[in-house]
């Protein structure tokens, strides 16, 4: 059978993504054909303001070359213009007569730049700002003459007038608003950016409309005259004040459009055959101008032209940013406010700071930030996520470092940072680095910056960091996906909250179930949702679903820590980081036999024997007689205590005891990410229990539990959770919560971030307030955890023999 | 070319896992994917040596257990962004059992 045809009306940014979705998901589906006016292959847009401003090439902004149509068998028809849709034909006719037939339509026209209705507006020296031939038009203007008028005060106007300056002319901007920007900033933010721009040598005229553009002797374009009678010379003048989706095209062919080419949520026409996106495209009712709800929109059409149909298009919230250098200015959602709003501001003139956030409900609904964006993207999530902010409302507007933070994510300014300055202390990656990444391999997600530069990829605290640079670099181009919708990987679109609820909801008991139910892309998944599909099964479904070994990663599949040479680490459970004679006896028995390098103390009261073959685990954990540390799992590692009450001249609890009794009750627990608890005896609290995922601390009428604690990456302070009086409490109350961790958890997230995202009132309302859910949950915790085995006995006698055996040639 | 020798039967090796060989000239990773092909590659990423033998299997890839790069087990190449090759080793499956030449 031979493949159907598909034709794309618009090389531009949101139509070639699309296609980019649809090879990955359907490579072949369709024999291709595109047809774009401009003579050039996709580039990105949004660059052009930094190569106006000479600070780019228009070779660096190319996103698919010649080559990328060609590997990929499109047949592309440069600086042709289609002209006709013969629908009744399924044919699109261009300007020189080619055409093309097609099964399957995409209209990808783009918008034209609105051109006032006044006189002179055709004359030479008159341009919008749009595509490269504008911008040509532009740097060739700057050489030869030294006015320049542009009329629009808004983003594409900002740069323009930017540039030029840049450029070396003198250049003017008129503005029919009392401030700029006056659809992304309230007033205040847009005298602050004007004056810095003013301090840049631009000069503005505010609330003045333009009557006329006068011609001078040559015919060329030689002054403006606004409607109050006042004329400047203008050699050049831009106008950017709006655009307009293009639908001429669509209308000619008799396809519904209604301020844009109106589409369903799938992205499909009036006519089934003929998809549409960018910004040409009316959805809901709304035509999106910036980069980043286009693509979500290309994506959802690729799922259709693919024939997969599950993707939906829903609308986006966006935000902005001004790509001009050395200006820091972000704006997203109802930055205005109204009746039902507050707000909180921080003003500060002097300094060139200015915060204004806009809360409805106790949730983040806009803002305005100028001189200082680097929270930006983290406002813009919480907006997106809408998340209940009352609980951080007295630290919102000092930014994200501030709440109970006090790792580097978010604490320097990424725009503010030198090129050299290391981004991804894991992996030695510059600011520089990612954002030549970012320019010249055209990325705009944070799994792209991921990927190509391996910034942020393996402890991920600076994200946030590659995130800002993200959104420096490519302005509002950049839209981080909300939390909750992330999908688990490469290989699905759906979130972990969807895989969870349908494997709960269906019953699903096997991966190759879940994978097959929820239309996997890939044949057997990858490192990431393996692991998690694994995990989410056998939380649901306890004694029913079945541990996958190939699922689990090598340091679970083997019972070690593997180490950068391939060799692994013991660490051998010792309760409550209690030992004894006999137990030091063997472990120093054991490091003579298997020679072991290194041992060491760790941070959680246990010893690690570094450097053991794998081939010679089995012997060292037999000749242990020790149960497993757990040192390398998702699982309970260990409860670390002081001397307590036992010893201690001020203990007030027996802190060892009760340590030892919660880390019994939680051997061989399974949960999202590692947990880790710490009792101390009294208030000095020398286990450190408040950064712990479950903290206890000893007082004279019983003990305080706090939770949600974490000594690494990010440091956070545990919250206060609950007191209570007896030891039976601690176990009730820390094991319903930690059970409730482990049923809503999605995969590699701690309980910090967990309890980021459902809130500590949620977890208080099921485990405090609610005392039969609290005992539920514990049963539950106690049900699962009947049955645990020591892994390592398990090996000792022989299971799993296959994975520790080397085979000899 | 090397020698055929037989290594161990297909059963020896788990669906979705591998085993490493101990031969004179280094290790050697054997991968069976969920389809039942078998695979061979050196056991060292190209990136800084991790065991691949101990990473996890999915399609026709495996993901080094150290940093995480993809390789792909039919021609030993790293998954694009990253570049670099691990070396390929013929392997053939007989009757259930499993040869490599080395």
């Amino acid at each position: 059978m031979s493949r159907k045809r598909l034709v794309m009306v618009g090389n531009g940014m949101a139509g070639v993504r699309t296609l980019e979705e649809l090879l990955k998901l359907a490579p072949d589906e369709y024999e291709i054909t595109v047809f774009g006016a401009e003579p050039h292959p996709n580039y990105n847009r949004i660059l052009l303001s930094p190569v106006l401003a000479g600070e780019m090439s228009i070779q660096d902004i190319i996103l698919n070359d010649h080559g990328w149509y060609a590997q990929h068998g499109i047949m592309l028809h440069l600086g042709k213009k289609v002209e006709r849709i013969d629908r009744l034909r399924r044919r699109v006719i261009a300007d020189d007569g080619t055409a093309a037939d097609y099964d399957r339509l995409l209209l990808a026209t783009g918008s034209n730049p609105f051109i006032l209705p006044i006189p002179g507006n055709d004359l030479p020296g008159v341009v919008s700002y749009r595509d490269i031939a504008d911008t040509d038009a532009m740097i060739d203007a700057a050489q030869r003459h030294r006015h320049a008028v542009v009329i629009g005060g808004g983003l594409l106007g900002l740069e323009a007038a930017n540039g030029l300056r840049l450029r070396g002319m003198d250049v003017t901007v008129i503005h029919l608003a009392d401030w700029l920007l006056e659809r992304q900033l309230d007033e205040t933010a847009g005298r602050m950016l004007q004056r810095s721009l003013e301090e840049r040598g631009l000069k503005f005229l505010l609330g003045k409309q333009t009557e006329m553009l006068i011609a001078g002797t040559s015919g060329r374009v030689a002054g403006v005259r606004l409607k109050d009678g006042l004329e400047l010379p203008a050699e050049l003048v831009v106008m950017a004040v709006g655009i307009r989706p293009n639908t001429a095209l669509a209308e000619a062919a008799g396809i519904h459009c209604q301020r844009g080419i109106v589409v369903n949520d799938t992205m499909q026409t009036y006519d089934p055959k003929v998809y549409a996106v960018g910004e040409c495209v009316a959805h809901r009712g709304i035509a999106y101008g910036l980069v980043a709800p286009l693509f979500e929109q290309g994506k959802v059409a690729a799922n259709h032209l693919a024939n997969f149909g599950i993707g939906r298009y829903t609308g986006s919230v966006t935000s902005t940013k001004l790509k001009v250098t050395g200006i820091d200015l972000f704006s997203a959602g109802d930055f205005l406010g109204g009746k039902d709003t507050e707000e909180i501001t921080l003003n500060d003139a002097a300094g060139g700071v200015y915060k204004k956030l806009v809360i409805r409900d106790n949730r983040l609904v806009g803002g305005v930030l100028y001189g200082d964006t680097a929270d930006g993207p983290w406002y813009f999530q919480l907006l997106r996520d809408s998340q209940d902010i009352h609980e951080i409302r007295d630290h919102l507007l000092f930014g994200q470092s501030h709440v109970g933070d006090v790792g580097h994510q978010g604490h320097s300014k990424a725009a503010a940072m030198a090129d050299s300055a290391e981004v991804c202390g894991c992996n030695g990656v510059s600011k520089g680095a990612i954002v030549k990444a970012i320019k010249e391999k055209g990325l705009f997600s944070l799994d792209d910056v991921k990927q190509h530069t391996k910034a942020a990829s393996s402890c991920g605290s600076c994200a946030g960091l590659c995130e800002q640079i993200l959104s420096a670099t490519i302005g509002g181009a950049y839209t981080p996906a909300a939390s909750n919708r992330k999908p688990v990987c490469g290989c699905t679109d759906h979130s972990h909250q969807e895989v969870r609820d349908t494997i709960r909801a269906q019953h699903l008991l096997s991966i190759d179930r879940v994978m097959r139910f929820l239309e996997w892309r890939t044949e057997d998944g990858c490192e990431k949702c393996r692991p998690a599909l694994n995990y989410y099964l056998i939380s649901t479904w306890p004694g029913e679903a079945r541990d996958d070994p190939r699922s689990r990663l090598i340091n679970e599949r083997a019972h070690a820590n593997i180490q950068k040479d391939g060799t692994y680490s013991v660490v051998p459970r010792m309760w409550g980081g209690l030992t004894n004679a006999a137990e030091l006896r063997r472990i120093a028995d054991v490091a003579e036999k298997y020679q072991v390098p290194t041992i060491k103390l760790t941070g959680g009261q246990r010893i690690d024997l570094l450097g053991i073959r794998k081939e010679d685990l089995i012997g060292v954990w037999q000749d242990l007689g020790m149960p497993s540390g757990h040192a390398y799992g998702k699982s309970i590692r260990t409860v670390k205590t002081c001397v307590g009450a036992e010893h201690c001249r001020f203990g007030t609890q027996l802190a060892m005891d009760m340590g030892v009794k919660l880390e019994r009750m939680l051997f061989d627990m399974y949960s999202p990410h590692k947990v880790k608890l710490a009792v101390s005896g009294c208030p000095r609290n020398c286990a450190e229990a408040g950064i712990k995922d479950v903290g206890v601390i000893g007082v004279d009428s019983g003990y305080e539990l706090y939770v949600g604690g974490n000594g690494g990456i990010k440091t956070e302070v545990a919250q206060f959770l609950v007191k209570v009086r007896s030891d039976e409490e601690v176990l009730e109350y820390a094991g319903a919560f930690l059970q409730l961790y482990r049923e809503e958890g999605f995969y590699l997230e701690r309980t910090c971030h967990w309890l980021e995202r459902v809130g500590l009132e949620h977890a208080r309302s099921r485990v405090v307030e609610d005392e039969e859910n609290r005992k539920a949950l514990h049963a539950r915790l106690l049900a699962e955890l009947q049955d645990a085995r020591d892994p390592w006995a398990e090996r000792v006698a022989g299971v799993e023999r296959n994975e520790y055996e080397a085979l000899i040639v | 070319m090397g020698e055929w020798k037989s290594i161990c039967m297909l059963e020896d090796i788990p669906r979705l896992g591998s085993r490493v060989v101990r031969a004179t000239g280094g290790d050697i990773a054997v991968f069976r994917t969920s389809a039942n092909a078998v695979f061979a590659l050196r056991d060292h990423c190209p990136h800084k040596g991790g065991p691949l033998s101990q990473g996890l299997v999915h399609g026709n890839q495996v993901t080094c257990p150290l940093h995480g790069w993809k390789l792909r087990l039919d021609s030993g190449e790293a998954v694009p962004p990253d570049e670099g090759c691990s070396r390929r080793y013929p392997v053939r499956v007989e009757s259930g059992t499993v040869f490599l030449q080395i």
